[in-house]
């Protein structure tokens, strides 16, 4: 369906189309000028329950979405993102705190008068209307004309690919074809915010990886603010302009995917998103944005700190896999290789350090040569100065 | 030896035999209890009346005639009698307002308990459900008590001073009616819930999404996905209404008979079984042919949404 070229050119168009700022130089310069398209604040739901126990699904929240942007929620399944879209979209109300949309707060308006369409992760299909009549349902009871709707229907069906199937009942197309039509129907009406919940996790992994794309190629066409929610942090990794990382009804960081990734704000952050080595050692001095630790193994390695950080306490490190290198001799780090995991593009060798922890390098392989190393050899492992961050616990 | 087609055949007979007398019970069922006393009905019905009561085995088609026409005592001439057709009139339009009525207060009781916790559910349906507990004659004649005249709603009127003397409710049309709606209540919000109950409520946060106000979400969402339980409950109504016997007779007095208490009169005191039979089954073709138009009605409107 989506030719390599194809592929190709919506990679090209999208890096191009990525904000021109990067947060983490911080906030307060031209960010300001762009305006929220939806910002949550001190956003608290809690659920009472039947009898004293009641779940604090959100705490305390603020988060500014910008115009444009595809923004991702990413979390562990119950940590509130479904809970947030609800409140955007009006389904439920805060317990406390107030959610603006462009500046102005939306607590007074039902969710029929709010400018915001939602993509169901059960997909919500009305099974009584074919396809058709599904996309066409927003703009009907916005009351538009029957050519505006007709012409507008037959657009939307173009821009999913399914003009064909436009009479099917919606019970009579395959899942990819209903997510798609909820995509559509939510598209429509051309709402100023799109939310998306998980609309992707009941598709198999190839449909997948295509409606990915897809949806970052929507979201490009349309210019439409998107709210997607993914426990999936590839995909969130991947598709986002930026990222929220989510954890028992708190946001811990926001931020591209690079920030969360290769800054992560904290342990929880670091371990959620990709894979991570974890090191405890000490602080010997810190400042400037530096650390210097001292690790159990006695080695002592440079690494990138934000404030706070003071010499003689304890410190946590992470080694993202791919940021270590595997040496003959002694390294930073020495250990016995325990396995060899053939990746197809890379190869994971976890290696059991002197200390007993695990710690796990990935190499890039090649045509060539095998990773170059066998089970049981002993080995060092080498840390640059770039590869190590301090994060708070 | 047997080939095995000669298998395969002996094993598809012995397949029809057995599906014959597994079926036996439930054809001879359908005959004993529906078909014989219906046929034993129509044959009734082309007889004449015997002197107390029963039949004479001697055909005639009078009980027929007299379901529309009226014989001169003196001269025998035949004219056309609108006694019996008014009746019916009144059942059918009593019945089919009982229908509508219930179907109004029952569709917000309905999704009212739809959208209860599960847990609470089963206690709304519990109350629901405990008026078939007692004797239907025990209830009617409880609705006696409510709208005669020195009863609770006379009373309740006349203490907030909007009459001054009993407004006449009994062996009224509103009467009857009243009756019934109490009555068959039950029957049409039992088959509303099943259906109600069925709804992914998901669809109409859909709907609020993409811009239906609560009437439009209503109309455009949950009466389409509960059409199955309007039909069924507007059927389990207005079939027993039609033929409904007691509450006529309690509340409507004499004055206000419905199709059940005329055929009633032709097996007791009119001593006329052939008029009965033949009224009896006019119902039935009255209740067969509303079924039909309804049924084709609302199914085909239901294809015409998609
Ligand atoms: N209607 C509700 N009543 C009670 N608890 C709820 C309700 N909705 C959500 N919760 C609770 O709130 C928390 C967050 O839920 P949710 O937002 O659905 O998580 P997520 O979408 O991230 O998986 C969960 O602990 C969940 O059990
Ligand atoms: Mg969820």
């Amino acid at each position: 369906m989506f030719s390599h070229s194809y592929h190709l050119m919506v990679r090209i168009k999208l890096v191009s189309r990525l904000p021109p700022v990067n947060d983490h130089a911080g906030e307060g310069n031209i960010l300001t000028a762009i305006r929220p398209a939806v910002e949550a604040k001190g956003v608290t739901r809690i659920f009472r329950g039947t009898g004293q126990d009641s779940v604090r699904a959100l705490d305390n929240v603020s988060v500014a979405i910008r115009e444009n942007e595809f923004f991702t929620l990413l979390g562990p399944s119950g940590c509130g993102k479904t809970t947030l879209l609800r409140l955007i979209a009006g389904f439920d109300y805060p317990t406390d705190g107030e959610i603006q949309l462009y500046g102005q707060d939306i607590a007074p308006l039902p969710p029929f008068k709010r400018p915001v369409n939602t993509v169901f992760q059960s997909y919500a299909l009305f099974p009584h209307m074919t396809v058709a009549e599904n996309i066409g349902f927003g703009l009907k009871m916005l009351g538009k004309p029957k050519a505006e709707i007709e012409a507008r229907v037959d657009a939307m069906l173009k821009l999913v690919h399914m003009q064909e199937l436009k009479n099917r009942r919606t019970s009579q197309i395959s899942g990819g074809q209903q997510q798609r039509v909820a995509l559509a129907r939510a598209l429509a009406p051309q709402p100023k915010v799109l939310l998306l919940d998980e609309p992707l996790s009941a598709l198999d992994y190839k449909l997948r990886k295509e409606m990915q794309i897809e949806l970052k190629r929507l979201q490009h066409e349309t210019g439409i603010t998107f709210i997607f929610v993914t426990h999936d942090q590839e995909e969130a990794l991947t598709m986002s302009d930026r990222i929220a990382v989510m954890s028992a009804g708190n946001i811990l960081q926001v931020g591209t995917p690079w920030d969360v990734y290769d800054h992560p704000a904290e342990r929880f952050v670091a371990d959620f998103i990709g894979e991570t080595n974890f090191l405890t050692g000490m602080v010997e001095s810190a400042g400037n944005g530096q650390a210097r630790i001292a690790l159990r193994s006695g080695a002592k390695i440079c690494a990138t700190a934000a404030a706070g950080f003071r010499a003689g306490g304890n410190a946590t490190l992470m080694v993202r896999p791919e940021h270590a290198k595997l040496v003959k001799g002694r390294g930073d780090l020495t250990g016995t290789i325990e396995t060899i995991v053939y990746f197809g593009t890379d190869t994971h060798i976890h290696v059991r350090l002197d200390e007993g922890d695990v710690f796990m390098v990935r190499q890039q392989n090649s045509r060539s040569a095998s990773c170059g190393f066998e089970n049981g050899d002993k080995v060092g492992i080498s840390i640059g100065d770039d590869a190590a961050q301090v994060l708070k616990d | 030896m047997a080939t095995a087609r000669e298998v395969a055949e002996k094993a598809e007979r012995d397949d029809i035999r057995s599906r014959w007398l597994l079926s036996t019970p439930a054809l001879l069922i359908v005959f004993l209890a529906a078909l014989g006393p219906l046929l034993i009905v129509v044959v009734y019905s082309f007889l004449t009346p015997g002197n107390y009561g029963d039949v004479k085995w001697q055909f005639s088609t009078d009980p027929w005639v007299s379901v529309l026409f009226e014989r001169d005592v003196f001269d025998d001439t035949l004219s056309f009698a609108t006694a019996y057709l008014s009746i019916f009139w009144r059942s059918v339009s009593l019945s089919l307002a009982t229908t509508l009525l219930t179907l109004i207060l029952g569709f917000p009781t309905a999704y009212f308990i739809a959208t209860r916790p599960d847990h609470r559910r089963d206690i709304w349906l519990f109350l629901i459900t405990i008026p078939f507990w007692t004797n239907l004659l025990i209830r009617t004649f409880a609705m006696q008590q409510v709208l005669r005249n020195d009863g609770i709603v006379n009373s309740v009127l006349q203490l907030l001073g909007i009459t001054d003397h009993p407004v006449q409710l009994m062996y009224t049309n509103f009467a009857v009616l009243a009756g019934m709606v109490y009555v068959f209540l039950p029957l049409m919000v039992l088959p509303l819930y099943a259906s109600m109950e069925k709804i992914d409520f998901r669809l109409v946060e859909a709907g609020y999404d993409l811009y239906a106000t609560r009437f439009q979400v209503l109309r455009r969402i949950i009466i389409p996905l509960v059409t199955p339980g309007i039909v069924a409950g507007s059927i389990l109504v207005f079939i027993p209404s039609l033929g409904a016997y007691v509450t006529p007779r309690v509340l409507g007095g004499g004055t206000n008979l419905m199709i059940g208490n005329l055929i009633e009169l032709q097996f007791g005191q009119g001593r006329n079984w052939p008029l009965g039979a033949a009224l009896s089954i006019t119902l039935m073709a009255i209740v067969m042919m509303a079924l039909l138009f309804y049924v084709r009605n609302t199914t085909r409107s239901d294809g015409a949404h998609g």
